[in-house]
């Protein structure tokens, strides 16, 4: 077993058993869905909404190198760099050596879950620069020097009042009755400073337009706008999976976005960038970068099984709805991305044997495949993961003997009964000699969180010898 | 039409909880329909291939097509050993030479509410059952094979039966097949969260149409101090007492 499959079983083993977590999830994921009910509302026809979107993307994905290529044409027209990245360390080095060349000390971040990805904070601070999270959550997760816990809201594991306290022990503030409004304005006073103080912006992209050269974003706070617009270096730092193909496109992408992600009609504030300050021009950034991340996106689209995969918009709808989630929580997974899509990417991007596991941390429920926006079929996605996982040879000597017992007795009816009946005479005499869910109980996996396991008198098959044709 | 169908049973269900197939026969009779047992029938694969076995599920499809191409129709008290067959089979099998016969047999593969209802015609089958029940959508039957009006159709027409609304019924119990022993705490927690939800609905029963759901909810149930009853579908429907249920047979057997 992996070192990340036994951190993700100690982390469950807590996480599972812990009710005021549950609780707090589910209370969340109470008013997610009803505000996302609402939202597709709506739509005349959310279906043809999602189906759109998941033409939309599919063509992008298909013909990802033309419109990238299409993109980067539009941004250093404008006077724009474009940076292709193979891999974290390429991005981190570019955005690092340009911070460095330009004297850079303070950096504001707008939400980029790449950026995660990358480690792109960690890298900056390493040689001296001061990383500002701008979006709330973030903001909150970054004081608590924990990753975000959920992709689209990274507090959502946490109460006002666990926020009040955090905001009085590291910005002095005290909002004792844990007001949101005050809270929100605490935070405020310290980003504003940042904002105002930081040489370089980074941002991540909700989308990049093929036909113009535009970065769309998507933020509720309007901090996506300040960092794009008030230092004097904007980078955006993105996955090349986010290029759609023509502006239009965004007349459903950002509804759906939002639908999906927060129930909302559209995010509050749905920006388009495309280049450093023209001449005539007031204000925006002096530079403009953009570094587009591979990072393993390469290697899904190289595989005609796995490509949909990079048809994901981040809305985080299959995280909100999966059952696993609700109960181990975003921060069991130990990946930047959890939840059913980063059960799948995460293996697929970061190494099937150290990630697989995750693909089985998975009922198989499928409630995930009937809300993804851009219909992916995550459960198809998990199932040929495990394949994949098995094929490449990571499976306990246990399992493999179990499955080749298994596949031997399933030829033929009469091996069946006899290991099935073995079984059973198993099971009776553990029940018999109250062993039930201790360590000589052979199903203990089974009886550990349930009550013993009795058996019938007789088979079906028995019974039907007896009364099958009466 | 032939009214025969050939009965598939999960090979959990055969040697763990073949009283589920048993009220399935007893149904299906007393609509009318004549039931065949295929013996040579083992496993559907479902265990393999939803643990990435592909290699060990494979042999299982290819058996079953065979042994099961005869027949007209094949009814199974099962939604996800149903949707394996269907939904499952023309992947698995995709370079199999049974490919093109396992396509044609899951098309004549019913999950039994839905064969009583859609093929059969039958939402009233004359049962009785004077319990407070909540039915628990299972996830493959409701969501891969769209089966689910079917099942409340035919606790609607049970006499005196008194059917609760289920909060959150769409969330999975938390059996999930080899999930339910990979990651056994996940699991519970969420037949936990499952068992809060039947509570909240004030009934005494919790029925569905996998008794694989109901195999862990049981356990679950158990093992919580919870005193909430199990019911495969055909119980209620075969007008069964409570000693011939899951939890019946826990009691029975102490």
């Amino acid at each position: 077993m992996s070192t990340a499959a036994r951190e993700f079983l100690r982390k469950a083993i807590v996480k599972s058993a812990d009710l005021e977590h549950r609780a707090t999830i589910q209370r969340a994921i109470v008013t997610y869905d009803a505000a996302v009910a609402k939202g597709k509302l709506r739509f005349a026809d959310w279906e043809a909404a999602r189906t759109l979107c998941a033409a939309i993307k599919a063509d992008a994905i298909a013909n990802l190198a033309q419109y990238l290529t299409e993109f980067e044409q539009h941004v250093i027209g404008r006077g724009g760099h474009v940076h292709w990245a193979e891999n974290a360390d390429q991005a981190n080095d570019y955005v690092v050596e340009l911070a460095r060349a330009r004297n850079v000390k303070t950096v504001v971040k707008s939400k980029s879950m790449v950026t995660e990805e990358i480690r792109l904070a960690a890298a900056l601070e390493k040689i001296g620069v001061t990383v500002w999270e701008t979006d709330l959550g973030e903001f909150i997760v970054q004081l608590r020097h924990e990753p975000p816990y959920h992709i689209v809201t990274p507090a959502m594991h946490l109460s006002r009042r666990q926020i009040a306290d955090l905001f009085r022990d590291k910005l002095g503030e005290n909002v004792e009755d844990g007001d949101p409004v005050r809270l929100v304005a605490a935070a405020r006073v310290a980003l504003r400073r940042a904002f105002f103080s930081a040489e370089m912006g980074i941002s991540g992209a909700n989308f990049l337009v093929a036909d113009s050269g535009m970065v769309a974003i998507s933020t509720n706070e309007g901090n996506g706008r300040l960092t794009t617009s008030i230092p004097r270096i904007h980078v955006v730092v993105t996955g090349i999976e986010k290029i759609i193909p023509r502006m239009n496109d965004l007349a459903a992408l950002w509804p759906v976005l939002a639908a999906s992600g927060t129930g909302q009609p559209i995010t509050t504030y749905s920006t388009l960038v495309r280049g450093p300050r023209a001449g005539g021009e007031p204000d925006g950034p002096e530079e403009f970068h953009v570094v587009l991340v591979d990072n393993g996106r390469t290697e899904l689209l190289a595989n005609p099984e796995t490509e949909e995969v990079l048809k994901c918009i981040r809305c985080g709808a299959c995280l909100n709805v999966c059952p696993i989630f609700r109960h181990v929580g975003g921060h069991a997974y130990g990946t930047i991305y959890p939840g059913p899509i980063g059960s799948i990417y995460t293996p697929r991007t970061a190494g099937l044997s150290e990630w697989g596991h995750l693909s089985y941390a998975c009922s198989l429920c499928t409630a995930c495949k009937g809300v993804c926006p851009v219909k992916i079929d995550l459960p198809k996605q998990l199932l040929v993961t495990r394949r994949d996982f098995i094929a490449t040879g990571n499976v306990k000597p246990a399992e493999r003997a179990g499955f080749a017992a298994f596949r031997w007795a399933a030829a033929a009816p009469a091996r069946f009964r006899l290991l099935a009946w073995m079984g059973c005479k198993a099971l009776a005499a553990v029940n018999a000699l109250g062993l039930s869910g201790t360590a000589l109980d052979p199903v203990r996996v089974w009886t550990k969180y349930r009550s013993p396991m009795t058996l019938p008198k007789q088979s079906f098959r028995e019974w039907w010898r007896e009364n099958g044709n009466k | 039409m032939n009214r025969k169908v050939a009965l598939f049973v999960p090979c959990f269900i055969d040697h763990g909880f073949p009283q589920a197939a048993i009220d399935t026969v007893t149904v299906l009779r007393r609509v009318g329909w004549e039931v065949v047992f295929p013996e040579d029938q083992t496993c559907c694969g479902q265990p393999g291939f939803n643990t990435g076995h592909w290699k060990a599920a494979r042999p299982c499809a290819e058996r079953f097509v065979r042994i099961f191409s005869d027949y007209q129709h094949i009814v199974c008290p099962s939604g996800s050993c149903t949707s394996m067959v269907r939904k499952h089979y023309p992947e698995l099998l995709a370079s199999s030479p049974w490919h093109g016969e396992a396509v044609a047999v899951g098309k004549r593969v019913f999950e039994f509410a839905e064969f009583l209802v859609r093929v059969a015609g039958v939402t009233d089958v004359g049962a009785s059952f004077p319990h407070a029940v909540a039915y628990h959508p299972s996830c493959h039957a409701t969501r891969e094979l769209g089966i689910y009006a079917e099942p409340l159709q035919l606790l609607r027409a049970v006499r005196d039966i008194d059917l609760r609304p289920l909060p959150k019924e769409a969330e999975c119990c938390g059996f999930g097949g080899m999930f339910s022993t990979k990651f056994g705490m996940i699991s519970a927690a969420m037949g936990d969260t499952k068992a809060v939800n039947i509570e909240q609905s004030g009934a005494e029963f919790v029925t569905a149409i996998d008794p694989s759901c109901l195999m862990h909810l049981s356990g679950v149930f158990g093992a919580t101090g919870r005193k909430l009853k199990t019911i495969y579908l055909a119980g209620v429907l075969a007008g069964s007492s409570a000693s011939r249920t899951t939890a019946g047979a826990r009691e029975s057997a102490r």
